[in-house]
């Protein structure tokens, strides 16, 4: 556990000395800060709706913007020490390697927590400053935006350790890692809608559906935040879907802490068996 | 029985290359150690296999009673290891890192910053260490080696890179650390340089072991000859003396000085029989066969063998 949070620190000290905490914090309050007063003047005075309306912006930007992130913060963890020949030293000290792992993790976390909490509370807190009231039921929806932010986030911090764990060389690891990005933002959803249009409901049923978006982290994500709360479905236009959805927060949680651990123990087994 | 090492017919095999075939040695406490063989004869992969760090095809390595193969890994405690071409990360200084090495290590950081003015890092602590030159990196490497008085260390090639000032003040760790009771490891194929800092040689080549033991048995062992120079006064005489003559290879070296090579058991005998001669004698060198002679030999003998 010591020897856990000794590399934790180490690598929040590093996040903070090559800037990798400033920049993630700076691109995320001016993305988020953007998006939510562009967003809301269209609409006009939304009265004690307006949380909810920057919920929508900020979870549409976060499925972008924080798995790129976490991607670009793990695809080097353990490649890039191995390729510089500092992972051979670390590896001769009294730590298992597990540690070593989890230890960058918890750091890793730490600094896109830190990002995600700056970066989209100063939203929050910009908007009750300018006198808008904000319902508590939106504050509630609010933590639940942030919280399950920071958990996309370490499901793609986890991803990109896997892929880290895996590969021989640095490029190899990026260039998948953008792949897998691709994949599970962009092309996944694309795919389903086409089929979506094409097949009009013959063969795909709602629990089908389900399922599928299950299997993939963002959008399930996106599941628990634009459904999650009857103010924010309602905006989101996901209220049709609330209606008949099956899938309960706690699942949704549970799914995402699933994309956690199994690429996080995959990882740890493969670093473990690694030599070097 | 209290031996610190203990490589019991290890083999490691890298898909077809054998990087290392059958070897076994052991090392007792407080023994330094040249590792010594060409390049890719096999010495840093015997270190890693002594750390753990890859796992042997064959065989057992046990270290300070305990089995890196196995993920055991408390023992690494008192160990310390300097990599060839030690890096660190970058953007980190050096008292950042060597406090980092420290915690790992369980030891208070306050203590290892003396470690930093053992090798004259002190001045530079406070730079990160992505502006440190190839020296001071490597002068970082060996302080974190140092951490925690380890009982044993294995040092991969640690003085390339080194200019000769801070190599002596290397030898100079080394010799405190020895007598300190260490066990210490040094892997080299700048051979002369450790002549005479090590208790045992152990010569590596393309993976065999082809000769393990003390400077002095491995001599004695290769039956090389010792040079024997015999500085005479007044030049060298038209007629050489009959004794000399019995004594085998002779050849001068210039007007006054002439070389013989003598087997060991002829040694004593040549050198009594030089002293009691009638012509003037200035002086007498000794010189022993030196550790470069000694790995060609027990190299070219390995050749034979196959
Ligand atoms: N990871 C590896 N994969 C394949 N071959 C390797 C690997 N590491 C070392 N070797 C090979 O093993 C042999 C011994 O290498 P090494 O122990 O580094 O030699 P030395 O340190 O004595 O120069 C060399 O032929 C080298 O090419
Ligand atoms: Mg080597």
């Amino acid at each position: 556990m010591k020897s856990l949070c000794i590399i934790a620190i180490k690598e929040i000290q590093e996040g903070l000395r090559n800037r990798w905490v400033l920049a993630t914090t700076l691109l995320l309050l001016a993305l988020s800060l953007t998006l939510s007063f562009l967003g809301s003047a269209p609409t006009g005075n939304v009265g004690v709706r307006a949380l909810d309306v920057v919920i929508v912006s900020l979870s549409s930007l976060s499925i972008f913007l924080l798995p790129l992130i976490a991607l670009l913060i793990s695809y080097d963890a353990i490649v890039g020490e191995v390729d510089r020949g500092t992972m051979l030293l670390l590896l001769s000290y009294p730590v298992a390697r597990w540690q070593v792992l989890l230890g960058k993790f918890c750091g890793h976390l730490a600094i896109l927590a830190f990002a995600t909490i700056l970066g989209y509370g100063a939203t929050a807190a910009a908007l009750a400053l300018t006198g808008t009231p904000i319902g508590a039921d939106s504050w509630m929806a609010f933590a639940q935006l942030i919280g399950s932010s920071i958990l996309l986030g370490a499901v793609f911090v986890a991803i990109g350790y896997l892929v880290s764990a895996h590969v021989q060389d640095r490029g190899t690891a990026g260039g998948i890692a953008i792949g897998i990005w691709l994949l599970l933002v962009l092309l996944y959803d694309m795919a389903i809608l086409g089929f979506l249009v094409v097949d009009q409901g013959r063969t795909l049923s709602a629990d089908m559906l389900n399922v599928l978006l299950l299997l993939n982290p963002t959008d399930t994500y996106r599941m628990f935040n634009l459904a999650g709360s009857a103010g924010v479905s309602s905006l989101s236009g996901m209220a049709g879907i609330a209606e008949v959805q099956t899938l309960q927060p706690p699942v949704l949680l549970g799914m995402l802490a699933v994309w956690i651990l199994l690429p996080l123990a995959a990882a740890t087994t493969i670093f473990s068996r690694r030599e070097l | 029985m209290n031996n610190t090492v203990e490589i019991d017919n290890v083999s490691k095999r890298y898909g077809r290359i054998e990087a290392v075939r059958s070897v076994s040695f052991s090392l007792p406490a407080g023994e330094t150690v040249a590792l010594v063989g060409h390049n890719g004869a096999g010495k840093t992969t015997l270190i890693k296999l002594m750390l753990g760090l890859i796992h042997p095809s064959e065989g057992m390595v046990k270290i300070l009673g305990e089995h890196p193969a196995a993920g055991e890994f408390a023992a690494r405690r008192r160990l310390g290891y300097l990599p060839e071409n030690v890096s660190f990360n970058a953007a980190l200084t050096g008292r950042e890192l060597l406090a980092f090495y420290a915690r790992l290590k369980g030891e208070a950081p306050a203590q290892a910053m003396a470690l930093l003015d053992r090798v004259g890092l002190a001045a530079a602590a406070g730079r990160r260490v992505g502006t440190y030159s190839k020296g001071m990196r490597q002068r970082l490497g060996l302080a974190q080696a140092l951490i925690g008085a380890p009982a044993l260390l294995l040092l991969d090639e640690p003085t390339t890179g080194l200019d000769p000032a801070l190599r002596q003040s290397f030898y100079e760790i080394v010799q405190e650390l020895r007598d300190r009771g260490a066990t210490v490891v040094l892997s080299s194929h700048a051979l002369t340089e450790l002549e005479e800092r090590t208790d045992r040689v152990v010569i590596m080549n393309r993976g065999l072991m082809v000769a393990n033991g003390s400077l002095d048995a491995l001599r004695r062992i290769a039956r090389l000859p010792t040079r024997i120079r015999l500085h005479l006064t007044g030049g060298r005489p038209a007629q050489m003396p009959g004794w000399l003559e019995s004594a085998g290879t002779w050849h001068p070296v210039n007007g006054h000085v002439i070389e013989l090579d003598a087997l060991p058991e002829q040694k004593m005998d040549l050198l009594r029989q030089a002293i009691h001669a009638d012509h003037a004698l200035e002086d007498i060198e000794v010189v022993p066969p030196t550790l470069d002679e000694l790995y060609a030999h027990f190299l070219r003998s390995q050749g034979d063998a196959r």
